[in-house]
């Protein structure tokens, strides 16, 4: 160990590390993703990414997803800290690998170059949903959904094809078949 | 058509709906039509303090003594900053606070205007929950809420920001309706198979001991009415964290002191021995826990909480048990009369073998020091007090430091909410302002601040709080003109740089106390120690008493941080077979 002598106590062995995908529903009010956002810096949690929208505009509820990292002890500390704060309604998470639930992220590509190469591009975007939103003589957007390493792995295998932006939201959560998070 | 009634009027009718006495503040450009409305509200009486951090302070030792929560009147930007230190100070240690600020009016928001600081924002972190009043209409709503979130639960601070322009808007009154039932977020939620599974865990083990933390006082007086029937009852032994004193009477035979970094020889021992922790309301804090990996590893651990989000958070426990301290203890009573009448007969035999071996651990007598004729100890000032006070029901505040551990090991409490410290955040100049918001609430109560010199002098201007309201706080200062906690470690971990803890200068106390109108007193050895507690005792009003101690005097026993239980530093003797090397330096 370094020779701190600022440090409170010798830090532990550290647990394995798991993605978890936690589902918070809040009340839709001013500064409610600060509190939730607070929360995981001021306790030194890690955000990987976040999605954030109203659902029901009626209610005024929000659905925050968050995809983070941590030990067992750590993520079970994530969902019962959300659950105290007062425009927390439900906290839900999960793992990452959990196949009950579907996960997803949309991603926009600007594609600057030849007609061929945008073609070749748009082949290569074809299995992850590739809608074309703008088509120029020049460029092309192009929108793709999928998950977040196979987003990760387009937008480098794409470069040669003339990928100059990317733009990708947080990935977003759904269970499978009927059943609802609780 | 309904009365209209403007936002300072519906500010005072939330706080009479809540049966508010006092408010601690200061006023200021942003809070003003508030303080003028307070002519109009004489059930409501206002504590002017010398600073915001002072009102927080006091508005905790009133809460604190009284159970009742605090309220705090500030005004925008500095007013809200300066109060940031004493809502930290409450979130740590569970404090139920109610800090209205004003704010500048809504149109200016976000111009960086004269006094404008985002409180919100900055208080975020330290409260339990806050608001910014942008609306007229839900400022009753909101007002209620937060009296709401501060009381239920894991008690705690919250704040709520009102932008001027509001407080002089119209709105009707909607009156105060108490819900049961919050937010979906029960305060107990315990079943009847965990109280099953804690009693067969109590009458399996040899090796039981009773954790007890602030969680207990929280839960009320009742709490710690049933804590020490429940401890009667088993035979179990008991130790409390600084929190937790006074929750279960501190010479009983049964309780083994404090536990923890200056907790005593066989509190902390049992801790690592046992083989059944009950922990009722404390949270295995690292000034208890120690080195964690070796923290107790040989026990089945039983943690009570009320707050969910406590239990596993920094051991893991193979019993959790989510409810109201005195819900849980209640229950567990119940069923121990009705399903195990012979309890206490057949678990005395079974932990007789644990009690001897704590006798052994007890005659190390780990709070011993070496008393001297010429100059006064400072362990020997507060047992003296303590001897001195102990019959008149006593609250006692702190600051932090060396004498804060001192009176926690050597004045012995017997009752809840007559011991208030800052524990979790350590603020330094806690204890006087504590004092003056104990007195308030207990105006005929003998109140003691147990401070260090540097402490004191961080509040040190809220003397002048107590003289306006003839509160007879007694400040009981420990000087040896070092800030000693830090002068400890130095001597102990630094090589004895004793590095900038030294204060060369320092004013005369007791003049100090004719300046603020009150009355010094000066002990400067052993002889004349008592007669001068006794003359503070009978004085009637704020005394400052400058008690001249042992300059290089440390606290123990000690368990230096990365070390487990085991593993203390006793007393001067044992030190210096015990030497702290290498790595346990970084730990502190």
């Amino acid at each position: 160990m370094a020779k701190s002598k600022s440090a409170y106590s010798v830090p532990g062995k550290k647990g394995k590390l798991d993605t978890h995908i936690i589902v918070v529903w809040v009340d839709n009010e001013a500064g409610v993703l600060a509190r939730v956002v607070g929360l995981f810096s001021g306790r030194g949690y890690n955000i990987e990414s976040l999605a954030v929208a109203e659902v029901d505009s009626k209610l005024g509820i929000s659905r925050i997803t968050i995809v983070t990292t941590g030990t067992p002890q750590v993520i079970e500390q994530i969902k019962l800290q959300l659950k105290k704060l007062v425009p927390v309604h439900k906290v839900a998470n999960f793992k990452r690998e959990d196949k009950k639930v579907i996960f997803k992220e949309m991603a926009l590509f600007k594609f600057v170059g030849n007609n061929n190469r945008r073609q070749k591009a748009l082949k290569a975007c074809k299995k992850y949903d590739a809608v074309i939103l703008d088509n120029t003589t020049k460029s092309c957007v192009i929108q793709i959904t999928a998950l977040r390493r196979e987003i990760d792995k387009m937008s480098n295998s794409l470069k040669k094809f003339g990928l100059i932006s990317i733009s990708r939201t947080g990935a977003v959560a759904m269970t499978r078949g009927s059943e609802v998070f609780k | 058509m309904p009365k209209l009634s403007t936002g300072a009027e519906i500010v005072f009718k939330c706080l009479e709906d809540q049966k508010v006495e006092y408010i601690f503040g200061y006023p200021g450009g942003a809070v003003l039509p508030i303080y003028d409305e307070l002519k109009n509200h004489s059930t409501l009486k206002h504590i002017l303090v010398r600073h915001e951090q002072g009102a927080g302070h006091a508005a905790e030792g009133y809460a604190r003594s009284s159970g009742k929560p605090g309220v705090v009147l500030v005004t925008s930007g500095p007013g809200a900053t300066n109060v940031v230190t004493a809502l930290t100070d409450a979130y740590m240690d569970s404090i139920p606070l109610v800090c209205i600020s004003g704010q500048v009016p809504t149109h200016l928001i976000g111009t960086d205007a004269f006094q404008e600081c985002d409180t919100t924002g900055i208080t975020r972190p330290c409260t339990k929950h806050n608001w910014l009043v942008k609306d007229i209409k839900d400022l009753s709503k909101i007002i209620h809420k937060a009296f709401e979130v501060a009381t239920t639960g894991r008690p705690g601070p919250v704040l709520v920001d009102i932008p001027k322009d509001i407080q002089f808007q119209k709105t009707t009154y909607s009156k105060y309706n108490k819900k049961k039932k919050l937010n979906g977020k029960k305060p107990s939620s315990f079943e009847k198979a965990d109280i099953d599974e804690l009693i067969k865990l109590m009458s399996n083990s040899n090796k039981p001991i009773f954790y007890t933390g602030g969680g207990v006082i929280n839960s009320g007086p009742k709490a710690s009415d049933l804590l020490r029937e429940l401890v009667y009852l088993t035979g179990f032994p008991i130790t409390s964290t600084l929190q937790g004193l006074g929750s279960f009477p501190g010479d009983d035979a049964q309780f083994l002191g404090m536990l923890g970094m200056h907790g005593t020889y066989e509190a902390n021992n049992a801790m690592h021995d046992c083989d059944l922790m009950i922990n009722i309301g404390a949270r295995f804090d690292d000034r208890i826990t120690g080195k964690i990996d070796e923290f107790s590893p040989k026990s089945k651990k039983v943690h009570i909480d009320i707050d969910p989000s406590s239990i596993n958070k920094n051991v893991k426990v193979d019993l959790p048990i989510v409810g109201d301290v005195q819900d849980v203890i209640s229950s567990t009573i119940k069923k121990i009369k009705k399903t195990k009448p012979n309890f206490a007969k057949s678990n005395r035999q079974k932990i007789s073998k644990w009690w001897e071996k704590i006798q052994k651990w007890r005659q190390k007598k780990s709070l011993n020091y070496i008393n001297s004729t010429e100059t006064i100890k400072p362990q020997y000032a507060v047992q003296r007090l303590y001897e001195l006070t102990k019959n008149k029901d006593t609250y006692i505040t702190t600051e932090v430091g060396q004498h804060q551990m001192w009176a926690a090991q050597h004045y012995k409490f017997d009752k809840p909410n007559r011991w208030m410290t800052s524990g979790g955040l350590g603020t330094m100049g806690y204890g006087l302002p504590a004092a003056v918001g104990v007195q308030v609430a207990h105006p005929n109560k003998l109140v003691i601040d147990i401070a260090g010199e540097a402490s004191v002098l961080m509040t040190m201007q809220e003397m002048s709080t107590a003289v306006q309201y003839s509160l007879p706080i007694k400040i009981f200062i420990l000087n040896n003109e070092y800030m000693g906690m830090v002068r400890q470690w130095q001597e102990l971990l630094h090589d004895k740089n004793y590095s900038e803890s030294y204060t060369a200068a320092l004013p005369d106390f007791v003049k100090l106390a004719e300046a603020y109108g009150c009355v010094g007193i000066r002990a400067t050895n052993p002889e004349e120690l008592d007669d001068k507690i006794i003359e503070m005792v009978n004085t009637d009003r704020p005394v400052i008493f400058d008690c001249l101690v042992d300059k290089q005097e440390n606290c123990f026993p000690m368990i230096p941080s990365g070390k487990p239980h085991n593993q203390m530093l006793l007393g001067p003797k044992d030190q210096k077979e015990n030497k702290i090397t290498g790595k346990g330096k970084t730990l502190v």
